[in-house]
């Protein structure tokens, strides 16, 4: 029988919002055994995850813990009970090479990181020539993670050509797209692969300055670097021979625009964080007017299995339209959500249904790219995701962010949504990005509060085009796809709610009413204690006119017998 | 500059450490404050308005005096998707708080964030800073509750 030498514990925010830290508290009460807080393995729906490490080098790991005496007691007497496999179909297609030590090691253990192939990828790039380097890179084949899919070995190439070291590379770890937490999930659960990929772009391209852009909402993601970078500074890993770099943090103070590079570059100069025209691009001018180059996190740690591996085998995974693997954040409507790692090209159907475990009969589409992307409807889920793929339907692969819409979702509501996002993060220096968006809000508002005309429609799509065509930035000329993609696809949706006053998914609340089917009734009066207004009468009729249509009678209703119905119909 | 405001010659009084010296100061005030807005200007060598432009553009600053307790709800994608509008319902509801005030009281304000990350719970809220996910109104409120009462 194998005995437990250490017992891992999933500490990154997703463990710790699941309960993670009463697990930790019970556990260390419970055992003398090391506990190591670790990162993420990417399994959130399994939350909170702990992993007994076993002497023969295996290891067990029990899935969503409650810090009661029987979970804990489960791991460590080893139990059957409560154990997490990674689901077959998961593991079958998941290629795990820039999250191969989430979970597995503390984030700020530096000495766990190196005796697990950490800083050789730096070793390696040291002992070649700063311009071998790049060419290894330009040989992998690595294209920017953050959505823009510029490739990064040419991006080197610019900043290295500039003459002197008074350069900066940037890290913009502004992951401000609703429903994208890949960066999140990387910088927590291992920052030292971000800061070597960072110094090996430095010793590459001659800078000597680093900075990370991260949002202030990620304090663990900021805490966890600026344990790494202490320890790189104690360990001297920044120092080169002619140079020593400089590492710092800025923390954003939440814009979405500041992902666009000009605009993050402004506000780390304390300015209001708007995009300026380019050229002249930022490896000409960029920060304090010095030659500045911007990568993504994730690009960045992607960098030292680049030079570990040889830019070569890491360009052997993939596909025509983008090489190595990509992480994408899934949420939504589906059974497992989480972080995966798939190899570029993999299909939406495969990522959708086989790893997400969505059901086929319940998914209407998937939404990519976040607010700048479109939605893909599940007719065409074999499209193979990548750069230039899902571009031609519309939307794009963005920096990872995928929402499963179900089918009780309405897909005009769900377009409203990204508008108000982006009709508020608007900077306002482009009139056709700052009115426009606001006008396609209103438009939208109207049309999902039952009160829109078939006119509508057409002026959405004209809009649309405009505000693409007179933006200068990668917001506005986004802006536009959810409604631009919804419209395309699922028109007869916005007939519908236009024409019949009817929304099919019943979830816009101006055209449906709440129906309670007196058939399967047990008079509970659930209902009735739950309604926060007092629209239910004695005899069980909702009163449309008092309902809010909070859906708390839906909840409260052990039955579940009663219903949200096209408006006028309950009766 | 007010001696109430020291604390920012932590840092070095460069322009480029504005928004820095800002977040310090709502970390110290809990929002930012005329006197705030004055002694950012002073310290940074900016003008007033220059700092008022930077601290209207961001959406983390706030120039409203916040309650005890800071509610956030996300309304990422899947949040919205998973039911933020009715966490905004039963919040209003309960405690009549809308987007952007403090309560009577004083206990709680209330606030929409894009995304907090942790979108696989939604829908999620976090309050001071420690989240809470997979809401329902019962234990929402019941969460809401142990903190009034602390």
């Amino acid at each position: 029988m194998s005995k437990i030498v250490a017992i891992k514990i999933g500490l990154a925010s997703c463990g710790i919002a699941a309960g993670g830290e009463a697990v930790l508290a019970e556990l260390k009460k419970a055992t003398d055994l090391p506990v190591i807080e670790v990162g993420c393995i990417g399994h959130c729906y399994a939350e909170p995850l702990v992993e007994a490490c076993l002497d023969d080098g295996s290891s067990v790991i029990y899935g969503n813990v409650k810090a009661t005496e029987k979970d804990i007691q489960n791991i460590l007497s080893l139990a059957e009970e409560g154990r997490f496999e990674i689901p077959a179909a998961r593991k079958a297609k998941e290629l795990v090479k820039v999250l191969a030590l989430a979970g597995k090691i503390s984030p700020v253990d530096f000495d766990d990181y190196t005796a697990n192939g950490g800083y050789e990828g730096l070793k390696k790039a040291r002992m070649m020539k700063p311009e071998e380097v790049i060419e290894e890179i330009k040989l992998s084949g690595l294209r920017g993670r953050g959505g823009g899919g510029f490739p990064t070995g040419m991006k080197w190439g610019f900043l290295a050509a500039k003459p002197g070291f008074d350069k900066t590379v940037i890290c913009n770890a502004d992951e401000g797209d609703p429903g994208a937490f890949m960066d999140r999930s990387l910088m927590e659960s291992v920052p030292h692969q971000v800061l070597e990929g960072m110094l090996i772009a430095a010793y590459a391209t001659g800078a000597s300055r680093l900075i990370i852009y991260c949002r202030a909402e990620y304090p663990m993601a900021i805490k966890h670097l600026k344990i790494a970078i202490e320890q790189i500074n104690a360990h001297k890993i920044n120092c080169f021979d002619d140079r020593t770099i400089e590492i710092s943090i800025k923390e954003g103070a939440g814009a979405f625009v500041c992902g666009e590079e000009t605009a993050l570059i402004a506000s780390l100069e304390g300015q209001r964080g708007m995009p300026r025209f380019r050229p002249p691009f930022p490896t000409d001018s960029g920060y304090q007017g010095k030659p500045t180059m911007i990568n993504n996190v994730e690009t960045f740690g992607n960098v030292p299995i680049i030079l570990r591996e040889g830019g070569k085998n890491f360009a052997s995974v993939g596909s025509e339209g983008g090489r190595g693997t990509k992480l994408f954040a899934l949420a939504g409507d589906l059974k497992y959500p989480g972080l995966v790692e798939v190899p570029m090209g993999t299909t939406l159907r495969e990522i959708v249904f086989e790893i997400g475990g969505a059901d086929p009969d319940h998914v209407k589409a998937v939404q990519t790219g976040g607010p700048s992307g479109g939605c893909i409807p599940v007719e065409m889920f074999d499209t193979p995701v990548d750069y230039d793929s899902l571009r031609s339907l519309g939307a794009i692969m963005g920096s990872g962010g995928m929402i499963v819409i179900g089918n009780d979702r309405c897909m005009v509501e769900t377009a409203r949504y990204f508008l108000d996002f982006t009709h508020r993060e608007s900077c306002g220096k482009c009139t056709f990005c700052r009115v426009g968006t606001t006008r396609m809000f209103e438009i939208l508002e109207r049309i999902v509060a039952g009160k829109g005309c078939e006119a509508d429609l057409d002026t959405l799509e004209d809009l649309g085009k405009k505000i693409k065509a007179g933006s200068l930035c990668g917001l506005g000329q986004t802006a536009p796809n959810p409604v631009l993609a919804t419209l395309r696809y699922y028109r007869h949706e916005y007939l519908e709610h236009v024409n019949e006053n009817k929304c099919r998914a019943m979830q816009c609340n101006a055209l449906v009413d709440i129906y309670i089917n007196k058939d399967n009734c047990v008079k509970c009066k659930m209902c009735l204690r739950s309604c926060p207004v007092n629209a239910i009468s004695d005899d069980f009729v909702v009163d449309p006119a008092v309902c809010t249509r909070c859906n708390s009678c839906l909840d409260s209703c052990p039955k579940k017998t009663i219903i949200r119905v096209a408006k006028g119909e309950a009766k | 500059m007010k001696t109430e405001f020291d604390f920012l010659k932590s840092i070095a009084p460069e322009p480029g450490n504005l928004i820095k010296g800002l977040q310090l100061i709502q970390a110290t005030e809990g929002y930012i404050s005329e006197d705030g807005i004055r002694a950012a200007a002073e310290y940074f060598g900016r003008p007033e308005a220059d700092v008022e432009g930077v601290v209207s553009f961001y959406a983390q600053f706030k120039r409203v005096k916040p309650g005890k307790f800071q509610i956030s709800v996300c309304d990422g994608t899947a949040c919205h998707l998973k039911g933020a509008p009715l966490v905004h319902e039963w919040l209003y509801q309960d405690l009549k708080l809308k987007p952007g005030e403090t309560s009577p009281d004083g206990l709680f304000s209330l606030e929409t964030v894009a995304c907090l990350g942790c979108c696989s719970l939604a829908p999620v809220m976090s309050v001071n800073g420690r989240v809470y996910g997979k809401l329902e109104r019962k234990t929402m409120m019941k969460i809401l509750k142990e903190y009034a009462d602390k």
